[in-house]
């Protein structure tokens, strides 16, 4: 029987980890009971994107969108909608301030304002199905290769579409091709880097969780640009899901002998090999990577020589990020000159970001190049919950930096990010409000690579711990004005003499807010006050007498035992005891409670 | 399995593309079955089977079945609306199975609106 209904249920690990799974039985058992289950289709997809809703799911043909689903829901759903054709209007998106539901799942401005290439099919297939895959044009584009295309055409159409890579850097996907076509050598490897160490950046795992077939196809594609007759997928441990769907993926495209020898009846052939890493940050480093592919250690090496000369057991190595690979395939089908007509003059295409912090949508989301940062912001995430100021967005990850409020309009391209302080990254988004300390924002970051700094070359590794203890001296309340200058130098030591980008990129966090926020690090400095009020040396809790209904919450909450009953029954905070949990702070009924 | 070739790739895209065609409702002809509880009771869930059993048998494609609540007119139930791309839409009333396949064979795919058993047209 044809089915009249496909439900599109999110199976990205937040989705799960929200309850997908008990929901989804429920919807089976519920189904099953109405005398229904046969006359629709249940589909476990990839990563929707709303990861603050889930679990979420899509009910075609009409696309009505359901969410934060929980298994006493599935009757409803059944009952109502697929039974009667009545719209669940209580588990509909509301629109934020009109309060209006918002069925369709295409009229969400989340969903609205984005371009999906990478993300194509990332929500809308079933990944453990290559036919699904197949269905929306899936191995056309090798097709093509194979039987239209010289390995120089492909080259030279990934040049013309100005792609450029989407693990950080950017550098020319099309360039580095041709250079590794051109590398002396009979043997020579494909490497997809899948090793995603940003913190709060989930890209890379949304699109081997939910199209692992187009990052297959990208490698096959670039593997017969290049002739390499072997790659491999670079994948940390921590990602389970991701390993899973991919390995199940990798066998399926073997099974139709779309890896293998003699792919598609042509002379070309390919394999692919996954290989886990241990979730080292510096294993994301192209020359770590290799390392830690190789079975050493990863750490990294000068360059040059580059991986495209001497990658691999010092073979010639093409390595590309995943959300790269997942983009070659759509760049062939629709022609260079498509895709090089979305985006700006230098930065053609789109990004896909992780959104986090401070925003209403946190998720997934890919947008074209040249959107500015409050569109980001506050079109696709919603703005800023509970009516709180915007501050800044970290952007980059850890090598990244901090862009204040004044450049909300400023187009998201490599260049414009990089002329900020910050780097473009591999899309990690994190927003910032009032509430946030800029200072412990850097000390956030640079403690992150400090712990992950492989030890190798000095400036990171003493550099970075020598700047994270002026910061960690400033947020005690004991630094001094000329803390700022030490800090300023030797951050730009460690940047311009670290061996790689870890190093190289460590300062950043901190130059940036150094630069946009000073007047936070002179008032921690100067005044011995944290302006956000986070840094909890330099705050403290107080009672406020006038105010205190002498009711003893505060007293009965203190988990250290610092709040004791004063002679007229009030209660008083010993700050000597006080570890600034906040908890007093909280359950106070009449806000009786001061922090400064 | 034995190796694909362009061909096969090309068949099994078609086979699979027919299946996701169900995923969008844009440029298609819709045909709604109304299933509140009167409708129901009146019979639209055989009505429902029988268009789906319909549209298998035909291979229709460019065809999405939805299903939406009580209207207000129980008493001609089942009833079942048909739009086709660029037509208005007409309600057909007391549509059981056997009508439901003809107003499938005449309407859905000959684009003849079965007058005897219209309610009502846009
Ligand atoms: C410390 C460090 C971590 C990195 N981590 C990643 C990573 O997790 N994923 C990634 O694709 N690239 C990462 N890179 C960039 C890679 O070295 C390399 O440039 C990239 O994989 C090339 O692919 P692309 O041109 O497609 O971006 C990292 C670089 C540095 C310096």
């Amino acid at each position: 029987m044809p089915k009249r209904a496909h439900i599109l249920i999110c199976a990205g690990a937040a989705c799960i980890s929200a309850g997908e799974e008990s929901f989804k039985s429920a919807l089976e058992k519920e189904l099953k009971n109405a005398n229904i289950f046969e006359e629709v289709k249940i589909i476990e997809t990839g990563c929707f994107g709303t990861c603050d809703l889930g679990p979420v799911m899509v009910i075609y043909p009409e696309g009505i969108f359901y969410i934060h689903l929980k298994p006493q829901d599935a009757k409803d759903i059944v009952q109502e909608h697929l039974l009667k054709g009545r719209i669940v209007e209580r588990l509909l998106v509301k629109e934020v301030e009109l309060k209006k539901p918002l069925p369709n799942i295409n009229e969400l401005p989340f969903f609205k304002n984005q371009v999906r290439i990478a993300l194509r099919n990332v929500g809308f297939i079933d990944p453990l199905n290559i036919e699904e895959y197949i269905a929306r044009d899936g191995y056309s584009a090798l097709g093509k290769v194979l039987t239209e295309m010289k390995p120089e055409e492909v080259i030279d159409e990934i040049k013309k579409s100005g792609l450029r890579g989407r693990g950080g850097a950017g550098f020319p996907t099309g360039l580095k091709w041709e250079l590794g076509r051109k590398a002396k050598g009979d043997e020579k490897y494909i490497i997809c880097n899948a090793d995603e160490g940003d913190p709060g950046a989930f890209m890379d795992r949304s699109i081997l969780e939910g199209d692992p077939h187009s990052v297959i196809e990208g490698m096959l594609i670039g593997a017969y640009a290049i002739g390499a007759k072997k790659g491999f997928i670079y994948i940390r441990a921590e990602y389970p899901l991701a390993i899973k769907r991919l390995t199940y993926a990798l066998e399926q495209a073997k099974s139709y002998g779309l890896l293998g020898e003699n792919i598609l009846g042509t002379d070309f052939s390919f394999d692919i090999e996954i290989r886990i890493g241990a979730g080292a940050f510096v294993c994301g480093e192209e020359t770590a990577l290799i390392a830690s592919v190789e079975g050493k250690r990863g750490m990294p090496r000068p360059r040059p020589p580059f991986p495209v000369n001497s990658g691999l057991w010092g073979k010639p190595t093409v390595i590309n990020n995943v959300e790269t690979w997942a983009n070659i395939p759509e760049i062939i089908l629709k022609g260079a000159n498509w895709f090089s007509s979305l985006g700006t003059e230098k930065s053609k295409g789109t990004k896909v970001f992780a959104l986090a912090g401070k925003i209403n949508m946190t998720g997934l989301i890919e947008v074209p190049m040249g959107i500015t940062l409050k569109e980001i912001v506050y079109d696709i995430g919603g703005g800023i919950p509970g009516g709180k100021k915007f501050k800044a967005v970290q952007i980059g990850g850890p090598a990244g930096g901090c862009i204040p409020a004044e450049y909300l309009d400023t187009p998201v391209d490599y260049e414009s990010i990089t002329s900020l302080g910050a780097i473009m990254g591999s899309g990690g988004l994190i927003v910032m409000d009032e509430d946030n300390c800029m200072v412990d924002v850097a000390k956030f970051f640079l403690s992150f690579t400090q712990d992950e700094s492989c030890g190798k070359c000095v400036p990171c590794r003493v550099g970075t711990k020598r700047m994270l203890e002026i910061l960690d001296k400033i947020t005690d309340g004991k630094g001094e004005m000329r803390d700022l200058e030490e800090l300023e130098e030797l951050a730009k030591v460690v940047r311009n003499t670290s061996l790689c980008g870890l190093g190289k990129g460590a300062p950043n966090p901190v130059l940036t807010t150094l630069r946009y926020f000073r007047d936070e690090y002179i008032a921690h400095i100067r005044d011995k006050k944290c302006p956000a009020k986070v840094c909890t040396k330099l705050i403290h809790y107080e009672v406020i007498r006038e105010e205190c209904k002498k009711c003893s919450i505060c007293f009965r909450n203190c988990p250290v035992g610092a709040i004791f009953k004063d002679y007229d029954g009030t209660y008083v905070i010993d700050q000597e005891k006080c570890t600034k949990c906040g908890i007093c702070f909280q359950v106070c009924p009449f806000k009786a409670i001061k922090k400064e | 399995m034995k190796k694909l070739t362009l061909e096969e790739l090309k068949k099994i895209k078609e086979k699979a593309q027919a299946e996701l065609q169900a995923r969008t409702s844009e440029g298609k002809d819709k045909i709604v079955v109304h299933m509140g509880t009167c409708g129901i009771a009146a019979g639209a869930r055989e009505t429902l089977l029988a268009i789906l059993d319909e549209i298998e048998k035909r291979n229709l494609q460019n065809v999405v079945v939805t299903q939406a609540g009580c209207i207000g007119l129980c008493e001609y139930e089942p009833l079942i609306s048909v739009q086709k791309v660029g037509s208005p839409k007409v309600l057909y009333k007391y549509v059981t199975p056997e009508k439901a396949r003809k107003i499938i064979v005449q309407h859905v795919i000959n684009g003849q609106i079965v007058m005897e058993d219209v309610l009502s047209s846009e």
